[in-house]
């Protein structure tokens, strides 16, 4: 019934993929870069995301206020989004008004301006996003786990950048950066809605034929597959509010045991929707972690976060505690049921619950046009298309011998990064 | 392309929506997408937080809360696993004038929702021992809230705005009134304000041949009204006839989040159109509209700066926000009264106008794209009273506002020296 995705690859590399879904006048059209925050060095963290701001600062074609008007006036949406391993770009507009976004996409893959007063402009703008972060005593504590989780990879850093490279980063550094990667071979199009794909992939081809492959020079960063041990951060702040996470290594998102830590993370915390563009969510007090945390008022809540990822990066568990409340109480807790998964084999029935968790999910995500586009491209940073379309096939495949392993090497108690944010100064 | 009478045909109105109502007064409203999978549910009951006791702000969101923890027939686990086990999801939320529930499931599961809700609804068990963990994760929530400068603003903007009417006080209360409420206030809340004719239902979804008004009167038809009476809101206080400066000390924080503004008209005013469409010119299109441009792009003062209307039943607020390095806070703060000078004084541009009349009028369809975008709109004009054809005659009412007409909405509400300004984070408290 679904739709099939094609996928066309020009000469240049540019990739093309196409699903035609007719029931509403709408397209989604995506630009995908394989570049984030996983391609950034010391001294230039957070380039790519400030990158990403710049290309709202206007080309010669389309200076900077055309641009925003000609999505805007026809009622289209458009925004972009940086990552850990990729930045995105999407128009989502009535489907007669796609050549606008098809050419305004091509020309910004190009002819950027980066304006040097534009730049400094947004250093500010950049800046004052950061500190609204900071603002979240819960940034603050992600982004301190986020360091001690890994030695190397650039997975440690913020998408956002550390307040010092916002600081330095130059316009010829910013310029340099897209230029290396904003090339068609690092690049994909994700097309989801009302449009003819022939018609489409010939203007495609049209518009980016000419443009050539660059290499990047990026030395690809050597994963982590292990934490080596346990470790606590301790952090202390204003407030009456006590958070603790717990960060685990995740496995890479192409691979089985993925899987294995979605159907996990279900049973655990309750599902998490992968797609960022909403769709909505199930609770999860039925969760084995609401029941042994919330329900014994221990934590008054409890939720869980899984990331897709090129790399093995970080498998989350927060749990927000009032101040008079026992770390170590939750802790022990959250452990235990970390052995019970680790010993007991989970049953049928719950394996049956998350796979139809996972349905609904899907199914909720399915419907908005935007997220058709998004799940094609997404799937696409860290496998392919066919990531997406074999999704649910993938977590029914999951066995309990499978969770079970999984468990053991993974959710290990001496390999993981407990932090906790402490009330420094608590009014009871 | 689908060409325009296609595209009409396909919005919500008097062709495809099944309004109805059942002899109790539920209303019920009804829309079939059949080229989704999911069915969803909103209901809207008039209630909520205007009823609450003075002393015990946050009753009508607590109760809200407790209507999802066990009801007479069925424990919070059971309700849970039968939602859960599903895929589905149901949660009830409270606002000033309502108590509001969203419910969505895969639709063969359309019963399921319907039985949760009425039950949820009409037989909530406050079971004691989940009224006192609600309590602490209400009270969690309101700690955490005290920590956030963009929730604090506008907290103290509302009640500087609105002084003394229920517009002014939070939904969830504070800490001393929501230790205040007793299990008894929660079940008196419930029993004299959660009536059937105050219940509107919306089910948008996959309903294609299921009689769906007889599945809603198996759940809902046996509920019968208690009379009863009900305050009615006070007026509206007067508007501001100064600036009124606020600021709440927020220890450590990096940004301070700003909140300007004053009355705005009420969903069901004449004015709502043309102060919407003027303010998506002023605040919205783009990247933020001309407030936006001024402290966004044009001064690298912030990451967000934008403007919005809230419209309720009987009135509203205008507000300007932004967060802020606070070196750059009084800079802000001339940036945008200069724009409200500049957008009382002379009329919106034809062009500017033609953007946004079609930014308004094109973004239509991308509302309604989902069910829970279809259930909410079609909420919205059974709420408002609009009318069933309101977004089928949307495009020709957007296009007929003149740059006039939105000049005059403008100076009825707005004044650069006539404002409630508010803001938290770093620096001393202005009380």
């Amino acid at each position: 019934m679904d739709p099939k995705v094609e996928t066309h690859v020009l000469d240049n590399g540019l990739t093309i993929l196409t699903k035609e879904l007719h029931h509403v006048p709408l397209v989604s059209h995506w630009v995908w870069y394989r570049v984030g925050s996983r391609n950034e060095t010391k001294g230039k963290t957070g380039i790519s995301h400030w990158v990403e701001h710049m290309q709202f600062k206007g080309t010669p074609k389309y200076p900077v206020n055309v641009l925003d008007q000609a999505i805007s006036r026809d009622g289209g949406v458009w925004n972009a989004m940086t990552s850990l391993d990729w930045t995105a770009y999407f128009e989502t507009l009535p489907s007669h008004k796609l050549d606008i976004a098809l050419d305004l996409e091509a020309d910004r893959m190009l002819n950027s301006l980066f304006d040097k007063e534009e730049t400094e402009l947004e250093r500010t703008v950049v800046i004052s996003e950061r500190e609204g972060n900071e603002n979240e005593s819960l940034f603050r504590l992600g982004e301190a786990v986020q360091l001690a989780a890994f030695e190397t990879h650039p997975y440690r850093n913020q998408v956002i950048g550390e307040l010092e490279d916002l600081k330095s980063i130059t316009r010829d550094g910013l310029y340099q950066h897209y230029r290396d990667h904003y090339a068609p071979n690092h690049a994909l199009i994700a097309l989801a809605g009302d449009f003819d794909k022939q018609q489409v992939v010939e203007k495609i081809r049209a518009l980016y034929g000419s443009v050539k492959k660059r290499e990047t020079g990026d030395v690809t960063p050597i994963p982590e597959p292990v934490l080596k041990n346990s470790q606590k951060i301790e952090i202390e702040g204003p407030g009456d509010t006590i958070y603790l996470q717990l960060s685990y290594r995740s496995p890479a998102a192409n691979s089985d045991d993925f899987f294995a830590l979605t159907v996990i993370d279900s049973l655990l915390s309750g599902p998490s929707s992968l797609s960022m563009m909403g769709g909505g969510g199930v609770s999860n007090k039925t969760s084995r972690l609401y029941q042994a945390l919330v329900e014994k008022d221990l934590a008054v809540s409890i939720s869980g976060g899984v990331q897709a990822t090129i790399d093995p990066y970080l498998y989350e568990l927060l749990a927000i505690l009032p101040p008079e409340k026992s770390t170590d109480a939750a802790l022990m807790t959250i452990d235990r049921e970390m052995t019970r998964l680790q010993q007991e084999k989970v049953s049928p029935q719950e394996l049956a619950r998350a796979v139809k968790q996972a349905k609904a999910l899907f199914a909720y995500g399915s419907e908005s046009i935007t997220n058709q586009a998004f799940w094609l491209g997404y799937a696409s940073m860290f496998a392919d298309h066919t990531w997406f379309e074999t999704y649910i096939q993938r977590i029914e495949q999951v066995s309990p011998e499978q969770i079970l392993a999984f468990a053991q090497h993974w959710l290990d108690p001496n390999r993981r990064i407990i932090g906790i944010y402490r009330p420094k100064n608590n009014r009871n | 392309m689908a060409n325009q009478p296609e595209t009409l045909k396909n919005l919500p109105g008097s062709q495809n929506i099944n309004r109805f109502t059942l002899p109790n007064g539920i209303t019920a409203l009804t829309f079939n997408n059949s080229s989704a999978q999911s069915v969803n549910i909103f209901g809207l009951m008039d209630n909520g937080a205007r009823l609450d006791p003075p002393d015990k702000l946050g009753t009508a969101n607590f109760t809200a809360a407790m209507l999802s923890r066990g009801t007479t027939s069925k424990a919070f686990a059971e309700f849970h696993e039968i939602l859960e086990s599903r895929g589905a999801s149901l949660s009830f939320s409270s606002g000033t004038h309502s108590t509001s529930f969203h419910g969505k499931a895969l639709a063969e599961d359309i019963t399921v929702l319907l039985d949760l809700a009425s039950d949820g609804l009409r037989r909530p068990a406050f079971p004691k021992d989940y009224v006192e963990r609600m309590r602490q994760q209400l009270l969690a929530g309101l700690a955490i809230r005290e920590q956030d400068t963009a929730e604090i603003a506008s907290l103290i903007f509302d009640e500087a705005l609105f002084p003394g009417h229920p517009y002014g006080k939070p939904v969830d209360g504070f800490i001393e009134t929501v230790q205040a409420i007793t299990r008894q206030d929660l079940v008196d809340f419930h029993t004299r304000f959660f009536q059937p004719q105050d219940l509107i239902l919306v089910i948008a979804g996959a309903i294609e041949g299921l009689d769906v008004r007889k599945l809603i009167e198996t759940y809902f038809a046996d509920w019968q009204s208690t009379p009863g009476q009900r305050p009615s809101l006070p007026a509206i206080p007067q508007a501001p006839k100064a600036i009124v400066r606020r600021h709440r000390f927020i220890e450590d924080k990096s940004q301070t989040d700003l909140i300007l503004g004053t009355y705005g008209p009420s969903r069901k005013s004449e004015d709502y159109l043309p102060a919407y469409l003027g303010n998506n010119i002023l605040g919205q299109f783009g990247l933020m509209g001309r407030i936006g441009e001024s402290v966004r792009s044009k001064s690298g003062l912030a990451y967000s700066a934008s403007s919005g209307i809230n419209a309720w039943a009987d009135g509203g607020s205008w507000e300007f926000s932004a967060g802020l390095n606070p070196e750059n806070l009084d800079k802000a703060v001339r940036l945008i009264r200069d724009e409200i000078e500049r957008y009382i004084s002379e009329p919106v541009t034809g062009e500017e106008l033609d953007d946004s009349q079609s930014n308004l009028i094109g973004r239509l369809p991308l509302s309604l794209e989902t069910n829970a975008g279809i259930a909410n709109a079609i909420l919205t004009i059974e709420r408002f009273e609009l009318g069933l054809d309101y977004y089928q005659h949307y495009a020709e009412k957007i296009r007929a506002i003149t740059p006039q007409q939105i000049l005059e909405t403008a100076q009825k509400y707005l004044h650069p020296d006539l404002l409630v300004i508010t803001s938290a984070g770093s620096g001393k408290d202005i009380p």
